[in-house]
């Protein structure tokens, strides 16, 4: 593995001058930018087929798609001939109110872009923001955000394994599934009070410290946990029917795969051996063994184990987290211009006071340095999760782009369902797991 | 009691048919309430338990809501053939049921062609499947109408080879016949076990249950060819896949489980506990009751199995599943219907 061959930092020198040459950095598209809309497929006109074809609605409302995802399928029979996605049926600019809400609000937002797996956007976010301020976290804060981030890890990989079963009729895994998903949501609620819209992470550390009895649950949880894996192995992964299903169909090829920037457990399904956790480390993720699982394979059925063993592998940084976990310690930044002091201090304390009115009101706040650009990618359950920000100086970023991992997911999607019947159309979509919250953001 | 049904055939032949008729018509509710609290059970979760006692109502409160649902037909729909559709999944399950012997002789009626006319008439549900996806004006409709048509036509002449070879161990078309054949001889199950396992999975594809259903496929196709159904209309179809699963299980019984008859261990056990002695020689009122009970008890516990199957197995996809029927399930039924025939006619010798 070379970071050249899948180098996922780009300069932030050469992306500002790509801004400054072409592309305003707000995104207004140069005159000369190709038009998206005008592109037409003239090879499904005029030839012997014509008329005897059918174009289907695959959305924005189908069960399949698990959000407001449309594909426009021309089919011949059953089998699908040309694909063609639509996005922005939830598109909620997401982007544009990075630009209006101070660095500390936007972390609200990254709660409703992959809504499966809050937490690991929230510390995505946050890593980013400490990189453009270049600050580093404590040691508590990095391991129970590394922990938590494995747990929400966990709870996407087997919501979309059971959402692959459920996708091919078998309805029952999927809420087992839940059953197991319930008690990571229990974990989550002890420890920042929401269930699905987390925002767990503040600039510089968290919102709360977890409670006392956080590593028992967990360890409980640990215990437990493994049962689902082996139902999962009963009711699917030895399954006939399943298998038969899965094996061979959307078949990523390891080229396509790097050429359309397809990451995390799809990519690494293709053969793509490249995890951010271990070959970009960041929140310590270094100190622990990193069990990166790789299938060559690149069908369904690969995806379907990948995200199984990645499970096993999570588990794994769980236990070597709590292993380290400091047992106390302050889990916020100790520089109050970026953290909020203790609220007791601030009702008793004439600096703590100013402090506090200085994070909190607009205009002030955490206002990194003006000119700076960071872009950090972060290993999210769907791939590769990655924020560039360029600051002004002022408290909101000038422009913030998030590289969401299911938007690149997703474009693989017309190549594999081509070709194949709607039922592997269905296989495929569910194998790729494509949120569309953060696919519009 | 038995002399008068035999002295007034057109009496008894109505109130057989009336009693025949609602039974099945009343099981639904039932068979719809214990699929879902079994499918609650198997996916851990409570299932209705809140209208009635332990939520036994709620069968009765979805007739209701389905009743007060307004009647909505898209636009640019064969009106005709879109009403029909319902019906003509409904019926004919219905009139398959009518030859099924739930007790002891007890049918509504027994025509010379015995089972062949069940499963004649039953072939006719395709044309409701067929039809409904045709008309609805829908192209996921007409993809399920187009799946229901081909699966439904291949598995039926396997569920036809399969039936066949249980004809043959009692060398009639008669059910009765059959039930009897089985009590002097053994189950067929026993006797036929390839027979019964393709007509079981024959049965699945039939009724368009999972893992074979194909033509409704909600992840897929939405609904199939229910999908622009509504109120009452989509009731029927409901209501005729239930009865369809109903005919099934009991001819799947009545061919291969013994019918309403028990093997006589079982026969010695009601004997010790109720204290009643059961002969299957002659015709009376509680041999009856018992031959009822005993076809009853059999007919859910594959109704269980169906709905069992239903919330455990993800669906075949429609390549394999033509595969199955016609290069593995059709091949073996006919090696198994040869090797039968064979057999009878040596030992015949």
């Amino acid at each position: 593995m070379s970071d050249q061959e899948y180098d996922v930092t780009p300069d932030p020198a050469v992306l500002q001058k790509e801004l400054q040459e072409g592309w305003d950095n707000r995104g207004k598209a140069p005159a000369n930018a190709p038009n998206l809309f005008e592109l037409v497929d003239s090879d499904l006109e005029g030839d012997e087929f014509e008329g005897k074809r059918m174009v289907m609605n695959f959305g924005p409302q189908h069960p399949a798609t698990h959000g407001t995802l449309r594909s426009v399928f021309t089919l011949e029979g059953e089998t699908i001939i040309h694909t063609d996605p639509e996005l922005g049926y939830l598109h909620t600019g997401f982007e544009k109110l990075g630009e209006h809400m101070t660095y500390q609000q936007w972390v609200t937002v990254t709660d409703r872009m992959n809504y499966l797996s809050a937490i690991n956007n929230n510390v995505g976010y946050a890593v980013a923001v400490e990189d453009l301020l270049q600050i580093e976290v404590p040691e508590r804060c990095q391991v129970l955000r590394v922990i938590m981030c494995e747990l929400s890890r966990i709870s996407d990989h087997i919501l979309c394994l059971g959402l692959q079963g459920m996708d091919l009729g078998a309805f029952s895994v999927m809420l087992w599934a839940f059953r197991q998903r319930e008690r990571i949501y229990d974990i989550i609620e002890a420890v920042c009070g929401a269930r699905l819209t987390t925002s767990w992470t503040r600039i510089g550390g968290l919102m709360r410290d977890v409670p006392d009895f956080f590593e028992d649950q967990v360890y409980t949880f640990l215990e437990d946990f493994p049962k689902l894996i082996e139902e999962y192995n009963t009711m699917l992964t030895n399954n006939r029917i399943f298998v038969d299903r899965l094996v061979g169909v959307g078949v990523l090829t390891k080229e396509d795969a790097l050429s359309f920037g397809v990451t995390g457990p799809i990519g690494r399904a293709s053969g793509v051996d490249f995890d951010v956790r271990r070959d970009n480390p960041y929140l310590g993720y270094d100190r622990f063994e990193i069990n990166v699982p790789v299938h060559e394979e690149g069908d369904c059925y690969a995806r379907y184990l990948q995200r199984m063993r990645e499970v096993e592998s999570s588990l794994d940084i769980i236990r070597q987290a709590l292993a380290v976990l400091p047992p106390d310690g302050p889990v916020d930044h100790p520089d109050f211009k970026l953290s909020l002091p203790e609220k007791d201090a601030v009702y008793n304390d004439m600096e703590s006071l100013i402090h506090h009115f200085k994070l909190v009101m607009l205009g002030h706040g955490i206002r990194p340095e003006a000119d700076t650009a960071v872009y950090r990618a972060t290993e999210a359950p769907c791939g590769e999760l990655g924020f560039f920000m360029y600051s002004d100086g002022s408290d909101h970023a000038y422009r913030l782009r998030i590289r969401p991992p299911s938007f690149y997911n997703y474009a693989v999607f017309p190549s594999l369902s081509e070709g194949s019947m709607i039922s592997d159309a269905v296989a495929v979509l569910s194998s790729l797991h494509v949120i569309a919250g953060e696919l519009d953001r | 009691m038995m002399e008068w049904f035999a002295e007034n055939p057109v009496l008894s032949g109505i109130i057989k048919a009336v009693v025949l008729f609602a039974v099945p018509m009343q099981i639904v509710p039932g068979l719809i309430y214990f699929e879902r609290r079994i499918c609650a059970w198997i996916q851990d979760r409570k299932g209705p338990n809140r209208v009635g006692p332990i939520g036994a109502l709620q069968p009765l409160a979805d007739v209701v809501k389905l009743l007060m649902k307004e009647d909505i037909a898209p636009k640019g729909v064969d009106r005709a053939i879109y009403v029909l559709a319902p019906a003509l999944v409904f019926i004919p399950s219905m009139l398959a049921f009518a030859i099924v012997p739930v007790g002891m002789d007890l049918q509504v009626f027994n025509p010379n062609s015995g089972v062949i006319f069940a499963i004649t008439i039953g072939s006719f549900a395709v044309y409701g499947l067929s039809f409904g996806g045709w008309a609805s004006n829908n192209k996921y409709s007409l993809l399920g109408g187009l799946r229901s048509s081909a699966q439904m036509i291949s598995y039926e002449a396997a569920l036809f080879l399969a039936l066949m070879s249980a004809l043959m161990m009692a060398g009639t078309v008669d059910l009765n016949v059959v039930v009897r054949d089985q009590i002097a001889h053994g189950w067929n199950i026993w006797r036929q076990p390839v027979g019964a396992v393709l007509f079981l999975v024959a049965s699945f594809a039939e009724t368009n249950r999972l893992p074979f259903d194909l033509a409704e496929c909600e992840s897929e196709l939405i609904g199939g060819y229910h999908t622009e159904y509504t109120s009452m209309k989509f009731a029927m179809f409901f209501l005729g896949e239930y009865i369809a699963m109903i005919t099934m299980s009991a001819l799947m019984v009545t061919l291969f489980l013994g019918g309403w008859s028990m093997p006589t261990f079982l026969l010695t056990i009601v004997h010790d506990w109720f204290g009643v002695a059961i002969s299957f020689d002659q015709v009376t009122l509680g041999t009856m009751f018992w031959s009822i009970v005993f076809f009853s008890a059999k007919t859910s516990a594959l109704l269980f199995l169906f709905i069992w199957v239903r919330w455990t197995l993800p669906r075949f996809r429609y390549d394999q599943l033509m595969r199955l029927g016609w290069k593995v399930m059709i091949p073996v039924a006919l090696a198994n219907l040869a090797i039968t025939a064979t057999v009878i006619v040596l030992m015949e010798d």
